[in-house]
């Protein structure tokens, strides 16, 4: 199952020209506000068409200008998750979710309405309306309704981006076992790189219509050439970890491919694949193994790229096992240090620096 | 109620009530199908359409009523072909009165209707649609049960004006008691003659009384539609 986009829009401003493969699993389309995110799932979608190009999904031709093929909105089944839930306000919670039912091809499997309610947790509130339900509540209804239409994909335009924080962390984990219990595919678009790291497996970006980088999502995120596009605060390493050991001081024993890491007590056995992030500003450089240091993270690497930015900072990737880390330093140190290409470094991170919200399961 | 009313005064409301009744109900499809067409689509002509609709609420009843007279009577251009196809008399019988109250109450229906859908948000149309609803089954389970108290509205609206609607009726259909005399025509017909002002005046009453129920109803119809629609 994999989708296909090459299309071109007039923009105002600007014209989109955008190429991608989404592969399985989470596939983000990450950018600023304004960058054609929205126009680009919208032509997935089938609710905006391009002027020119063509979306194919798993070689069934969904959108082709020159062979004169736009297969209508309602054909497509693409579940669609919109950024303002769009929940039907004149039905219950039940009825919006099983509105898609009908549609679903004869024959076609897929989580039947309790299933979806119990992955959600919306089992309590079936009977109510929308109007009477919390931001987060209606996005994850929203979800659902998608999913129960059974579609071959399902597209999320920012489903998060009008909820605050604490409900977002409540949605979250809800779209993590969505996508690791449903095995749809997902396009998920966002400009919240903390979002992107938790949830995607595979990153495009997107800038001013055009893709600047497409990748798997460890790459893209740990390039520090994407480091203006991510935003300097938001730049740091995805790394794939195991849990190794819960030790009895509360804390926990992350495996990574050039390492061991730290961890407050996380609540998954030990055994289970996730993810850290690791910020960029949350990461020293020393160039001998630092001793008397509270700090309990030290990885041993080698730099692999320096890159200079504006300011007085320096960004350097460190290749840490098959992982790249991302530091930054400021010029004067990396000049005091001798940092270069190739030379062996010692990347120390702060064990509380690694947020606990940034862990995700994968 | 009948011996409080004379059996002529009688008639004349039941008249009153069927035309409007018939007018509304056959309009009303026709009218929700003009006004989603006004306020979605874009089609040449539309400015056109719109000003036709709306052209019975600005001419003169008389000049409205005189040009069905030209098109619908029996030797008219559409009354001639509709008499002949499906023996369909408009001219000066009870279905001509239902014309043309329908054509008279058509703009106000519309309006009511047009403001309702486009209060709807489209989004929510392209959500179902992409669930899989073709465009037709999302007009039925998303657009009409949101837009149901405007055309609720629209439908009481436009019954009063029939109920109401003299001057094009009169022109069109004459004032035939039994046939084409409706209520305004007695009312009409009773100050004509001399000693008809106490049968006059209970019509007004009867008029009032149909008015009023008939705002009651739309009101507790409506509320009770939008707090469906509401989703509280």
């Amino acid at each position: 199952m994999s989708l296909e986009v090459d299309i071109n829009h007039p923009l105002a401003g600007f014209e989109l020209r955008v190429a991608f493969e989404a592969p399985g699993g989470v596939t983000a389309l990450f950018g600023q506000s304004g960058a054609g995110k929205t126009t680009v799932i919208n032509a997935i979608a089938g609710l905006l068409r391009p002027q020119a190009g063509r979306i194919a999904l798993s070689g069934e031709t969904l959108f082709d200008a020159n062979a004169r093929i736009n297969l209508p909105v309602h054909r497509r089944r693409l579940g669609y998750v919109f950024q303002d839930g769009r929940l039907f306000p004149h039905l219950s919670v039940r009825q919006n979710l099983t509105y898609g039912q009908r549609f679903a091809p004869r024959g076609s499997s897929g989580p039947a309405l309790e299933e979806v309610a119990d992955l959600l947790g919306l089992s309590s509130l079936l009977d109510r309306r929308p109007g009477a339900l919390s931001g987060g509540e209606k996005q994850r209804v929203a979800c659902g309704r998608a999913l129960l239409s059974r579609p071959r994909m399902l597209l999320m335009d920012e489903p998060l981006a009008a909820l605050d924080a604490a409900r977002k962390e409540e949605i979250l984990p809800y779209l993590e076992r969505l996508r690791d219990q449903s095995g749809l595919p997902i396009l998920y678009v966002s400009h919240s790189v903390a979002e992107v790291a938790r949830l995607a497996t595979t990153v495009v970006v997107l800038e001013a219509g055009r893709v600047a980088r497409a990748g798997p999502a460890e790459q893209v995120l740990s390039d520090p050439a994407m480091v203006r596009q991510l935003g300097l605060r938001e730049a740091g390493a995805v790394l794939p970890a195991e849990i190794a050991r819960h030790h009895a001081d509360g804390l926990t024993e992350l495996a990574v491919s050039g390492g061991t890491l730290f961890l407050p007590r996380m609540d998954q056995p030990e055994g289970t694949r996730t993810r850290v992030r690791i910020l960029a500003h949350d990461v020293m450089l020393a160039t001998e193994p630092p001793r008397n240091i509270s700090a309990l993270n030290i990885l041993r690497g080698e730099i692999v790229a320096l890159r200079e930015g504006g300011g007085p900072g320096v960004m350097a990737q460190v290749q840490c096992g098959s992982d790249r880390l991302l530091a930054r330093v400021t010029r004067r140190s990396a000049d005091a240090l001798g940092l270069g290409t190739g030379k062996q470094v010692y990347a120390v991170i702060k064990t509380v620096s690694i947020a606990r919200t940034d862990v995700g399961a994968g | 109620m009948t011996d409080w009313l004379g059996p002529e005064e009688w008639q004349a409301v039941a008249l009153s009530l069927k035309v409007s009744l018939w007018a509304i109900g056959l309009s009303l499809p026709l009218g929700i199908l003009t006004a989603y067409a006004l306020a979605r689509w874009r089609f040449p002509g539309k400015q056109f359409l719109n000003g036709v609709i709306h052209l019975p609420l600005i001419l003169p009843p008389v000049v409205t009523g005189y040009l069905l007279l030209l098109t619908f009577g029996r030797r008219g251009p559409v009354g001639g072909l509709l008499e002949e196809w499906f023996g369909l008399i408009f001219a000066f019988r009870w279905t001509g009165a239902a014309l043309a109250a329908a054509i008279m109450a058509f703009p106000l229906m519309v309006r009511a209707i047009r403001l309702a859908i486009e209060a709807v948000d489209p989004k929510l149309e392209q959500a179902a649609a992409t669930l899989g609803a073709p465009r037709l089954w999302v007009f039925a389970t998303v657009t009409l049960p949101l837009i149901l108290p405007g055309v609720i509205a629209g439908a009481i609206l436009g019954f009063a004006k029939a109920m109401g609607e003299f001057g094009a009726t009169i022109t069109f259909v004459s004032n035939i008691p039994g046939q084409t005399q409706t209520l305004p025509s007695a009312i009409y017909t009773f100050l004509q003659v001399p000693g008809g002002d106490a049968a006059a005046l209970r019509l007004v009453a009867v008029s009032v009384v149909v008015a009023m129920a008939a705002l009651a109803v739309s009101e507790i119809l409506a509320r009770r539609a939008a707090k469906r629609v509401s989703g509280a």
